[in-house]
């Protein structure tokens, strides 16, 4: 533990976030201990409404928490500023919302770009590697098209490129596939999977067991707490979409 | 980790401002003009202030105009008027041109002689003082010549604003006092005010009869409403056979311009007029037109702020999702202002270029004829400091506008602004609830209104204003087409002012069109939702128009009656009380025109958010009610 590798990428303490006031209080997020180790894939899992949005919208700096501590990268992030917190958000984090969340008048190259142009790249710098993330997200061929003229898998695909611009620590993941049919959503799975042979640090917000099964760790929530939280072997090579019944 | 790391800010600050404008099309079509519409009456309003104080400077500039214009002092013998009895011809003479080489004059041009007489053009009649002028340029008053030529025997030039009034152009044969003279010339001095407000050589008097009915004639001897005309000095002694009877002007330069009217106070034995005092003699019409455009621009400027809210608050709510999407990004609060500024600064800025073209455009409408105003010496134009203040309002709305999504956006969390979209509808079970007791249209109506009020009081405010300026205009109106050549205006004047009062009255009409639209627009945009889904269950898209377009006819109805009392009422008492006029004489307008208004209003508001409320209510269901996923 006392190597500078084994610092976790997050790290939360007694993490708390709390709606309303009285009677009409509620605790969406309730004393959370968590750390997630560089490379590490987590599943978080759990019923509607008991806080899993909440939890990665604290982790990934979106939202402030109501007491406690997040650490990534051994540095806090719950008590900095909105300007270097929207710094961070550009540079160590990548989101991946089930909405999708593309800039509609954008192209799918241009949104892939921005978090780079956004972190004082050259915008030739960023072009080129908005690029290869399409390539390497099989969507090359569909650059220049706007959001509305892609697939809502293709769509994601483009986020995911979106989320991984700036080579995060954390790719934070909220519903990926909720919008998805399972075609497209084998399509984003498998994206994940390279993402986690790649050793690219995940966090997964899903409803979705098989998916949950692609994790090295997967974690239960219930009314803002965990539950229980499960350790998975050898899930991460192989066949995945085979293994969980996506692929005949 | 770049060596230029602002050149991508600036690439994507660029990108998503002009991306946005070009989606958003319509709407930033109406921002350019609701800007261009208040850009274009401060232009006018800028312009036409330097037209109406600066023709006279100009014109004096160009001319080379006295300080001080002296005469000899002409008594009306047959009028019995006590004068300071009649010295010698030649002693007044010797006076006038002793003037020359007082202490404090620096030039001087004259005597020269002047007679009255009477001028008969196409059937019209007029007196008229005519100076006897020699061919070649004089080195104080030189008149600027408009059309056709300067002075020469036979020929006679005549005052632009009495040249307009009688309709006489250059070529056309004219008699004084029954001698034949071809009109080769129309000119501006700075010498006289311009016509019908002539300094008195002879005696004589501008306006109505004092105590007399219209139309009475003068006591004989004294010249009315005179106009000014030049001819040779071999032309003027031709008019006269008695040399005893002229008259003679010396135009003065002083070393001290400012100090004219003490000098011409400083009684020196002959009649003197200090080019002050002929400034404010020729101004007093341009105040006039002057005070309706002021009237005009307050209210032109009070609805632009109006319409401005509404766009830009109908865009806050646009822009909250683009505004979360890029903070969770990594877009800092002063990156998303700028994008929220930049694109406000766009519009702005091609704004006041319009408005500056347009006002520009517009304003020979208001100043041209107006040669007979003040006698300007061409088209007013756009300067320096009055582009750069058209440009510097248009940017402070911009600023202004951007100011409140700017804090809105800084303030909002990042999750909130992202979820705004995809949130349905709010109070969906008070709808389902009510829906079936109440009328559908009537109640989408009320939900519509009461979704947005402060937008539903702007709406009432920008229609009250707009017929508030309409009664003002009516009554205005009414009054210059029962009053002619009283006042002292000329035909040409009144023209002027009708011509200003329909400039008004068409911008104030199509701002208010403008707002209309640009409110029921709003609306539609911000009920997309709300309006698929009580589609979604059941509602008819005729039933969704009219409920759009009744929450536009209401208001507008309250707005229309607000307008007329107290509103028009108020403005009207306003205007009488800044300008000093007696609105006492002026006839309020019938009831049947104010019913007409209001009538007019309702329909014309009606007919404007026809378009967009059929637009916004037959929108596919389905495809609004997923335009959140993206
Ligand atoms: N802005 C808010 N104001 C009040 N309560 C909120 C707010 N956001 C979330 N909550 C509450 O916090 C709790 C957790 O919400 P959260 O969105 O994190 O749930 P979730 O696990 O992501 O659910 P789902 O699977 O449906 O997305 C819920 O009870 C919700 O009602
Ligand atoms: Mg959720």
């Amino acid at each position: 533990m006392s190597d500078a590798a084994d610092i976790p990428v997050l790290r939360a303490r007694g993490l708390r976030k709390e709606y309303g006031k009285e009677e009409g209080l509620v605790r969406a997020v309730d004393e959370v201990d968590l750390d997630i180790g560089a490379g590490e894939t987590v599943a978080i899992m759990g019923p509607s409404g008991c806080g899993k949005s909440t939890l990665l919208h604290l982790l990934g700096g979106l939202d402030r928490p109501s007491g406690g501590q997040v650490r990534l990268n051994g540095r806090r992030i719950d008590d900095i500023g909105e300007k270097a917190l929207a710094q961070l958000r550009r540079t160590d984090i990548g989101f991946v919302f089930q909405a999708f969340h593309l800039m509609e008048e954008l192209t799918a190259v241009e949104n892939v770009e921005l978090p780079a142009l956004l972190a004082g790249r050259s915008p030739r710098a960023a072009r080129r590697r908005a690029e290869e993330l399409l390539e390497r997200v099989g969507l090359a061929g569909r650059a220049r098209f706007l959001p509305s003229a892609l697939s809502g898998g293709q769509r994601q695909r483009v986020a995911v490129a979106r989320a991984l611009s700036n080579e995060p620590s954390v790719v934070l993941a909220d519903e990926p596939t909720g919008n998805l049919d399972s075609a497209a959503t084998l399509d984003v799975l498998q994206l994940f999977e390279g993402l986690h042979g790649s050793g690219q640090t995940l966090v997964i917000v899903t409803h979705d067991a098989r998916i949950a099964a692609t994790a090295d760790r997967m974690i239960s929530m219930r009314d803002g707490a965990f539950v229980d939280e499960t350790w998975l072997t050898g899930g991460t090579t192989g066949r995945l979409g085979a293994l969980i019944g996506l692929e005949d | 980790m770049d060596r230029f790391p602002l050149a991508g800010r600036l690439l994507l600050v660029g990108r998503l401002a002009v991306r946005d404008l070009r989606r958003r099309r319509a709407e930033a079509a109406l921002l350019l003009l609701a800007i261009m519409t208040a850009t274009t009456t401060l232009t006018l309003g800028l312009v036409l202030r330097d037209a109406a104080g600066d023709p006279y400077r100009s014109t004096r500039a160009a001319t080379s105009g006295p300080d001080v214009v002296a005469s000899t002092v002409r008594v009306a013998e047959s009028a019995g008027v006590p004068g300071p009895g009649k010295p010698a011809r030649s002693t007044e003479l010797t006076e006038l041109a002793e003037l020359a080489g007082a202490p404090g004059v620096v030039g001087h041009s004259g005597p020269y002689p002047v007679t009255a007489a009477r001028l008969q053009a196409s059937g019209r009649t007029s007196d008229v003082q005519a100076v006897g002028r020699d061919a070649g340029p004089a080195s104080v008053d030189r008149p600027e010549v408009l059309r056709g030529g300067w002075v020469r025997d036979g020929g006679v030039v005549l005052e632009a604003a009495f040249a307009g009034a009688l309709d006489v152009r250059v070529g056309d044969p004219v008699t004084l006092d029954g001698r034949s003279f071809e009109v080769v010339g129309v000119a501006v001095t700075a010498a006289m005010p311009p016509y019908p407000k002539a300094s008195c050589i002879f005696p004589c008097m501008n306006g109505a009869v004092p105590g007399g009915e219209a139309g009475a004639e003068p006591p004989p001897g004294l010249l009315r409403n005179p106009g000014l005309v030049w001819l040779t000095r071999t032309d003027v002694r031709n008019l006269t056979p008695d040399p005893d009877s002229l008259a003679y002007v010396m135009n003065l330069k002083l070393a001290d311009p400012d100090g004219a009217q003490a000098f011409s106070d400083a009684n020196h034995g002959v009649a003197m007029q200090s080019w002050q005092s002929i400034l404010e003699d020729a101004t007093e019409l341009a105040g006039d037109s002057q005070i309706l455009l002021l009237i005009g621009a307050w209210l032109l400027g009070l609805l632009a702020t109006a319409s401005l809210s509404v766009l830009v608050g109908g865009r806050m709510a646009a822009q909250t999702r683009r505004v979360g999407l890029l903070k969770a990004v990594g877009g800092t609060p002063g990156l998303v202002a700028a994008v929220l500024l930049a694109e406000y600064v766009l519009v702005a800025v091609a704004a006041a270029a319009a408005g500056l073209a347009a006002g520009s455009l517009a304003a020979p409408l208001l100043t041209e004829s107006g040669a007979g105003l003040v006698g300007g010496t061409g088209t007013p134009s756009i300067t320096v400091p009055t582009a750069g203040l058209v440009t510097a309002v248009a940017l402070g709305v911009a600023v202004v506008a951007t100011a409140v999504p700017a804090v809105r956006a800084a303030r909002t969390g990042t999750v909130g602004a992202l979820a705004d979209s995809a949130r349905p509808p709010r109070r969906v079970g008070w709808l389902v609830a009510l829906s079936a007791r109440l009328p559908v249209p009537l109640l989408l109506a009320l939900r519509v209104a009461a979704r947005r009020p402060r937008r539903v009081v702007l709406g009432v405010a920008s229609i009250a204003i707009t017929v508030s300026g309409i009664y003002v205009l009516l009554v205005l109106n009414a009054f210059l087409a029962g009053q002619p050549l009283s006042g002292g205006y000329g035909d040409a004047q009144v023209e002027v002012l009708r011509r200003a009062l329909l400039v008004v009255t068409a911008t104030l009409l199509s701002l208010a069109a403008v707002n209309a639209v640009v409110i029921t627009w709003a609306t539609v945009l911000d009920n997309r939702h709300s309006s698929a889904l009580a589609r979604a269950l059941g509602a008819t898209p005729r039933e969704v128009s009219t409920a759009l377009a009744i929450a536009q006819v209401l208001p507008a109805l309250a707005g229309a009656v607000l307008g007329v009392f107290p509103g028009g009422y108020a403005l009207f008492a306003a205007v009488n009380a800044t300008t000093g006029g007696d609105g006492g004489r002026a006839p309020l307008p019938p009831l049947w025109q104010l019913l007409a208004v209001v009538l007019t209003t309702v329909l014309a508001v009606a007919a404007l958010t026809a378009v967009p409320a059929r637009l916004g209510g037959r929108r596919p269901v389905a495809e609004t009610l997923r335009a959140g996923l993206t």
